[in-house]
């Protein structure tokens, strides 16, 4: 059982501060759907309205097409997983995951035949007796994920679960959600800063800037199609030059840029960008190619100074220092070529204009 | 040994001997040593000053005897007032405990859990404040509050409640809310600890789950904030069983409090050998209480001292 979750027109306020505005998103039933942005971009703030602990200003928050305006969180068929977990530390495992039975009267047995199917599902068997304090990480991880599931919800909210735990678990427990969000069925909403996360588990990933959503898309679409100066900066690593845009055709601009003149595809999307806006060209530095010959076969060609290099086994790692000493970065496929550039030497990278995107200006993400 | 050695070598030698000496002459000297005495007194006779040290000088329960039968010419089964003074004392005590925890509760839910910034220090403050006034001060206040012509008769037969003023003082209403109030910050300073220190995700997780408010306090924070009730209901519970101000001031002119019967053997009876035994009883009698509340509650002694 799932049901599509739908956020409309929803505003929150807390005083004069506005931690969502206008947020419009359609969550469809039995999707993982992350919202994925850096701390403080009201992320967590949609989480809460959609669990019930809070209610928007304006706007309706609906859950299988019923609008849940006055619905307390313990009436709503949302879960909730909490950061730091909040399980009961008195209890034991299978009391703790059983709490939802308990709250609707069931039976002993009744609890304890779904601990234990539960304590299957999250292989954690024959657990249910000890005390959470017992258990490691990531089994009170997945404690945590059984209590939420016992309660049979229709979405479940997990808000940064994973943020507490170490870097191998984390990945380890990336493919064991995406794993039981599949075998269960129900939607999922996940809130996370870390863009691996988001792109790896989601079905659909909105980016999140100051209460505001950038960007509703799957991972590739994120990647490689973003829509804004944000979601461009944020989502994987890119090369911004600012500029204007001095000419407009068909689907490409050419924008003036401090590098010099720049041709890039234009998003569909975002708003139309006419000649003499302020626009930021976004290059990936895998699209960067070091200029071997006639530079006349790049659709763009930018110069920089090498600043230095990393050879990271797949990969060369090449910084270069472009105009006003903004860095330029690129990958380079290791060829078995050897690169062998001193530091401060020229060097001209191309890129087509199809690998590069024209957007309007506007904030980027932190570094 | 080792542990010795390493608070010395950690705090120095001088600050080491003044903690040792410190503590150690605050249990010794103030509180185990009179106790011994007073253990020691409660089984001797009480003889004139000429015969003390003499061949009548001699260990005896009689004090205790006398406290549960009477004198030997009492004609019933057992010493009635003594007895009867004591079970009611202690059942009061329980009482206010009770009372003084049903009301402190969620006064320190409130104030850990809901209160916001400057409301809640005015909370805290003005529970606070009236303790910067005398017992005695606060009890004879009580007296004028709760009289046949006090504020709240006059109020009372002002609204039409009542056509003739309720004797308070007589029914002991007024002793129960002197002592509930004497003792309310030592029950809310414990829970509100207790309670203060539970993560509110784990409220907020158990109402996700769907429980009541009811069943939240049921299950997570009660349980949670045990060791804290267990603190708060000990103290309340000794204190108002051994209190003297409250009970002589707002107490009932029939009614005595068992403190007032071991003030009576030690002053105007001059019996310290028989106020020492009712003394101990009464010791004897809190220390089981608090026993009972440990086992009943399941806390540790180390947890109450939280």
């Amino acid at each position: 059982m799932s049901a599509n979750v739908e956020l409309q027109n929803v505003w929150v306020k807390f005083g004069p501060f506005v931690a969502a505005r206008d947020i419009n998103v359609n969550i469809k039933g039995g999707e993982f759907f992350s919202f994925l942005g850096p701390s403080g971009c009201g992320k967590t703030t949609l989480l809460r309205c959609v669990s019930g602990f809070l209610e928007p200003s304006e706007g309706t928050v609906s859950i299988g097409g019923q609008d849940m305006g006055g619905i307390g969180p313990n009436k709503r068929p949302t879960a909730l997983i909490f950061q730091n977990l909040a399980l009961f530390p008195l209890m034991t495992v299978w009391e703790n995951i059983t709490f939802a039975l308990e709250v609707r009267g069931a039976g002993k047995a009744e609890r304890r035949k779904r601990a234990d199917e539960l304590l299957e599902l999250i292989a954690l068997p024959g657990q249910g007796d000890k005390m959470c304090s017992e258990l490691s990480g990531g089994q009170r991880q997945r404690v945590a994920i059984a209590r939420a599931l016992c309660a049979e919800p229709k979405v479940l909210l997990l808000d940064e679960p994973l943020s507490a735990l170490d870097l191998k678990l984390r990945q380890h427990m990336r493919s064991e959600l995406r794993a039981i969000q599949q075998q269960v069925g129900i939607t999922f909403i996940y809130i996370t800063h870390d863009q691996g996360e988001a792109l790896t588990m989601s079905d659909h990933v909105a980016v999140m800037s100051d209460g505001v959503i950038e960007q509703v898309g799957d991972g590739n679409t994120l990647y490689n199609n973003p829509a804004t100066a944000f979601a461009a900066s944020f989502v994987g690593e890119n090369n911004p030059f600012e500029g204007r845009v001095e000419a407009v055709d068909g689907d490409y601009a050419v924008v003036d840029t401090g590098s010099g003149r720049l041709r890039a595809r234009l998003h569909s999307g975002a708003e139309p960008l006419r000649a003499g806006d302020k626009s930021i060209v976004f290059v990936r530095p895998e699209a960067l190619k070091i200029v071997d010959g006639d530079a006349a076969q790049w659709d763009n060609t930018v110069e920089g100074h090498v600043m230095k290099e990393e050879f990271e086994g797949s990969l060369w790692h090449v910084t270069l220092s472009g105009y006003g000493g903004a860095p330029i970065r690129m990958s380079v496929i290791n060829e078995r070529q050897s690169l062998g550039h001193a530091a401060g030497d020229s060097l001209s990278v191309g890129f087509r204009a199809d690998m590069a995107v024209a957007l309007p200006h506007g904030p980027m993400a932190a570094e | 040994m080792k542990g010795i050695q390493a608070f010395f070598n950690k705090n120095g030698l001088v600050l080491s001997l003044f903690l040792l000496g410190a503590v150690g002459i605050w249990i010794l000297l103030l509180i185990i040593l009179p106790q011994l005495f007073m253990l020691d007194f409660s089984f001797r006779y009480n003889l004139p000053p000429a015969e003390i040290g003499g061949p009548m000088d001699v260990y005896t329960v009689e004090n205790y005897r006398y406290m549960i039968f009477g004198s030997v010419n009492n004609p019933d089964a057992f010493n009635v007032v003594d007895v009867t003074v004591f079970l009611r004392t202690i059942a009061a005590a329980v009482f206010v405990t009770l009372f003084d925890l049903a009301m402190c509760y969620p006064i320190a839910y409130y104030l850990a859990h809901e209160a916001r910034g400057g409301f809640g220090r005015l909370m805290v403050l003005s529970l606070i404040v009236p303790f910067w006034v005398n017992e005695i001060l606060r009890a004879f206040a009580f007296r004028i509050l709760f009289g046949s012509t006090g504020v709240i008769n006059n109020f009372m037969l002002w609204a039409g409640l009542t056509d003739q003023p309720i004797d308070f003082i007589r029914e002991d209403i007024a002793m129960y809310a002197g002592l509930g109030y004497a003792y309310i910050l030592l029950m809310v300073f414990p829970l509100y600890n207790a309670v203060e220190s539970l993560d509110r995700n784990q409220i907020e997780a158990a109402r996700d789950m769907g429980a009541s408010w009811w069943r939240i306090h049921w299950r997570v924070i009660i349980p949670y904030a045990k060791p804290g009730i267990t603190s708060g209901c000990t103290m309340v519970f000794m204190l108002s069983a051994g209190a003297l101000a409250a009970p002589q001031i707002l107490g009932g002119p029939s009614s005595l409090w068992f403190t007032q019967i071991i003030y009576q053997w030690f002053n105007t009876g001059g019996n310290w050998p028989r106020g020492s035994a009712y003394a101990v009883i009464l010791l004897g009698a809190c220390i089981v209480f608090v026993l009972l509340m440990m086992k009943v509650f399941k806390v540790r002694l180390g947890e109450i001292a939280r």
